[in-house]
Order: structure tokens, then sequence, then C-alpha cells
């Protein structure tokens, strides 16, 4: 699979690790997180068919973290943003 | 139809005119007391032994393809009992114990060869963690033998012994591993089911499931309503999307695990041998292909095929381990879907929905496990308890501290 990096262009995917569901980027709130939240975040999975948001590790490469839109059916990526701008997206209602 | 040598021989004089299909192909009843989902080696194995060990008479088995076609069918058709763990060796060794009557119970030719499993050891610390597996496994009952370098040589003498980054120092071996003619497992179970009027429903693939007040009711196929008492999913790979038809998320991600086969070879590897340095083993089927495989591709996929980076990294192994490998041809490859449980261990359990139960998350050790898998399925559908080689397998364990983790990799299934 190619992976097209937003700052770095086309890389191969063997260039990165895979960190898994792009849901871990929203860690619970120790403040008010119950055993609850904490048991689906760590261990619970929407494991779709289909489109799947997912983060990889650039570890070869720029080091940067990426959430890769990806069709877990086919392999096709259908997007590629840095996790950085999509946290923040997500953030800003 | 009972098989035979002296059916064979009759046949054989008669033209071969009186076999008859092992199963039959029924329409599906408007309701049964037990509904399974999936028809593969774990599905069919559950019918059998509800109907021979537990009785139970109004069962189906449904496949949305056709049986067998799934992860039973896309395997490197390994058995062994070769665990670590008190949630795991007890089970695993039960499995083995019942593949090594399975031929007899099923009446059909399974081809079950215990042609020896060996873990190759490479470092002090690799041969410390193996004497202390192949203890573990000898308190549970089930056989282990540590090799030196030079009996491993004597078994194998192929091998890269003199490897500056791998040298192999000896071996693991439990004698009563091997291997198991793949299809003819999932033949050979669903013949038998079908002799005790369990119905296996082909193309029938399950669209929902119904659910009134938190009860299973029965499920939506492509072949109408069938009711169900009870319905049990065993469709590893997928159980994601089955449980999703609940609204249940799973501790579950789905990957791909490739396997390669070479061409045909006159015989030259004995046994199973694993490589301890990297991730990568073998063995020689009956038609003389070298069957073998190595990690998982890494991230989640439901596409029945894998990616090259997977296919060198094998290669590589391979080469590392023995380095004729690189004059055979490889013939030709495939991907199998697997449920990579967080913790690298299966789930066999009730679903909070009732009447729904679960069987799942085998990770790559799914074919090893089948009889063992039906057995214990069987017995939670029929009794609603754990039998008690399966006990751990709980649903609930990662929110309960009770995780089976033999690799001790943590919540990353891409790990195990």
């Amino acid at each position: 699979m190619i992976i097209d990096h937003p700052l770095l262009g086309p890389r191969d995917s063997a260039e990165f690790t895979y960190i898994g569901d792009a849901s871990l980027m929203r860690r619970p709130d120790p403040a008010t997180a119950s055993a609850a939240d904490w048991h689906a975040y760590a261990y619970l999975r929407a494991n779709p068919a289909g489109t799947h948001r997912e983060l990889w590790f650039h570890e070869g490469g720029d080091r940067s973290y990426l959430v890769v839109t990806r069709n877990t059916l086919t392999h096709e990526i259908e997007g590629v943003e840095l996790a950085r701008d999509a946290a923040r997206a997500e953030r800003t209602p | 139809m009972r098989y035979s040598g002296l059916r064979v021989i009759k046949e054989a004089l008669t033209g071969h005119k009186g076999w008859t299909p092992a199963w039959r192909d029924p329409e599906p009843q408007a309701a049964y007391d037990i509904v399974i989902i999936g028809g593969g080696g774990h599905g069919l194995a559950t019918a059998h032994y509800l109907a021979s060990v537990f009785g139970e008479r109004r069962v189906a088995v449904l496949e949305k393809g056709w049986i067998g076609g799934g992860n039973v069918g896309r395997n490197t058709t390994i058995i062994r009992s070769n665990y670590l763990l008190d949630g795991n060796e007890p089970f695993y060794e039960f499995s083995l114990k019942l593949w090594e009557g399975l031929e007899q119970d099923l009446n059909y030719n399974a081809m079950v060869s215990q042609r020896g499993v060996m873990n190759l050891i490479h470092s002090d610390a690799q041969r410390d963690a193996y004497t202390r597996r192949g203890n573990a496994m000898i308190l549970n009952g089930a056989d282990a033998e540590l090799l030196d370098a030079a009996q491993v040589r004597r078994e194998a003498p192929f091998l890269d012994f003199d490897n500056a980054r791998f040298p192999i120092k000896g071996a693991l071996m439990q004698r009563r591993g091997g291997t198991v003619r793949h299809d003819a497992v999932a033949w050979g179970y669903a013949r038998a089911a079908d002799s005790r009027d369990v119905d296996i429903i082909q193309n029938c693939e399950v669209t929902g499931l119904r659910i009134e007040d938190g009860r299973c009711l029965g499920v939506e196929t492509t072949r109408g309503f069938i009711g169900a008492k009870k319905v049990g999913s065993a469709v590893a790979g997928s159980s994601s999307r089955i449980m999703d038809m609940a609204g249940l998320r799973l501790p579950i991600e789905s990957h791909v695990l490739q396997a390669f086969v070479s061409e045909g070879l006159k015989p030259v590897i004995p046994g199973v041998i694993t490589f301890g340095a990297g991730h990568f083993y073998v063995s020689q089927s009956d038609k003389g292909g070298l069957v073998f495989g190595g990690d998982i591709d890494g991230y989640n996929s439901y596409a029945q095929r894998g990616n090259l980076p997977v296919v060198e990294d094998v290669c590589e192994g391979g080469m590392a381990l023995m380095p004729m490998i690189g004059r055979a041809r490889l013939l030709r490859m495939w991907g199998g879907i697997m449920d990579m449980s967080m913790d690298g261990s299966p789930i066999i359990d009730r679903t909070p929905v009732e009447g729904l139960y679960f069987n799942g998350g085998w990770c790559y050790g799914g074919f090893k496990a089948t009889p063992a898998s039906g057995y214990a399925f069987a017995h939670l559908l029929a009794r609603d308890a754990p039998h008690d080689t399966a006990t751990a397998y709980r649903l609930d364990r990662f929110a309960t501290g009770h995780m089976i983790d033999e690799k001790g990799m943590g919540n990353q299934p891409n790990l195990h």
C-alpha cells in the first residue's frame, strides 16, 4: 500500500507502524472517566468492514502520526491527514 | 453410508456407482432449538458435538457461502498443544486428544498425521523460556521434549545451524503435534452432523438478528427468518460484523494472515518446524508442497488477501532458517481473515443478549482448536455453563483483569 503523506508525498506503508483505530486519539478524561469508559477505550473496537479511520505512525520517516481513512475490504486509501490536524478539527465545534 | 475398506473395494468393483452425497442440502425449517452461524470448522464441530454428545435434535448450521470456504480452508493445517498458561494449555491438550480420536469418531479420513512440531531455540534465554513452557505442558498432561542441537540436527539436517545471527541451539519438540487435512475436517464434521439430522444450510447469509426485550429470537437470513431458542456465532474473522447486529462491540480486530505453498517436492521436511528468532513456520503437505507462513499483515483487513511487505518478510525468515527453500518455486499464496483479540486468546461465552452465544477471537490458533472449540461451544449452548477447559475464555475478562496473554503483549492485537 502507498500512503500519500500530506507533507512528504507518497510513501510505502512499510515505513509506517500501524497503531490502530483513530478513536484511540479520544482518550477519556481521567478526572471524570469510569472504569467502563477505560475498558471501552482500551479494548472495545467497532472493527468495521469498509471505511475505517486509523492511526499510522511514520516510524521510518518523519515520525508524524497520520489519520488514514482506508477501506478494510479493498485496502483502498480514501484520505490521509496529519493526526494533529484531525485532532484539532475534532476539538473545534 | 458408513465408510470402510470393504466399501471401497465393493465400489471399486462396481464402478463407483454406490457413493452418495456426504451431507444433505435441506431447506431451512421455520425454527430450530439451536442455530449456529458459520459453517466452518468450529461451527460444524459444534453441531456434531451438540448432536452426538449433548443429544440436541433440532440444530441447524447456516453458512453464507459453501461449508469450509472460510478460514478452515485457508490455514496451514498445524495441530499442537504447546501453550504455557493455565487458561490455555488444558484446552489445547483436550483438543489434541480429540484430534487423536477424530477419524474413528467421524468415520472419516481426516489424515491426522502426528509428525511432530519443533520450536527452534536460538539463545539461552529462549531455552529457559521453552524449558518452562515444556514443563507447563507436561504438568497439564501434554508431551514435551527438550532437544539439544545435535538431536535437532538428526531430525532436520538441512537447517542453517551455524547461522551467525540465529544459531540453532536446540528445540522444544512436541511429538504428538502435526498436521491434519483441513478440508477433510470440515467435510468429516459436516457428514457426521448431517447423519444425526443436523441441517447444514449453505448459501444462507445471516443479515440480522431478531432481538426483542434483550432476547434473541432467531436470525434474519437471505432465505427468510429462522427462529431459534439459542443462536451461536462461530464466524471467526467476521465476528464483529455479526455482533454489531446485536449492538455489541468486541475486544477484537480483524486482520489478514497470509500463507504460502511451494511446488511439490520429494519428502524433505519430517514434521512442523517453527523459527524461534523471527516468525516463520513450515511443514510439508502429503502432496509434497512446502506450506509456510509468518506474521499477520498488521492492520485491520477483511480483504482475504495480503500485501507484499509481509511476503518479503516471510521469505526472509524462511531463507534464514533453511537456505534450500530459496530453490523452491512459490506455487500460490492466500490470506485468511482472523479475529485478533486483545490478549491473543479466544472467547467462548454467553453475550449480554439472552439466547445469543459467542465463539471467536481465535487469532492464528483456530485450526488446532477446532475439536475442543466445537465441544466447548456445544457444552455452553446445551448446558448454559462453560466446559471445564474453557472457563477462562470469558467475554468480560478484559473488564475484570483476567486476560490470557500468552505473549505478554498487552492490548495490541497486531503484536500477538
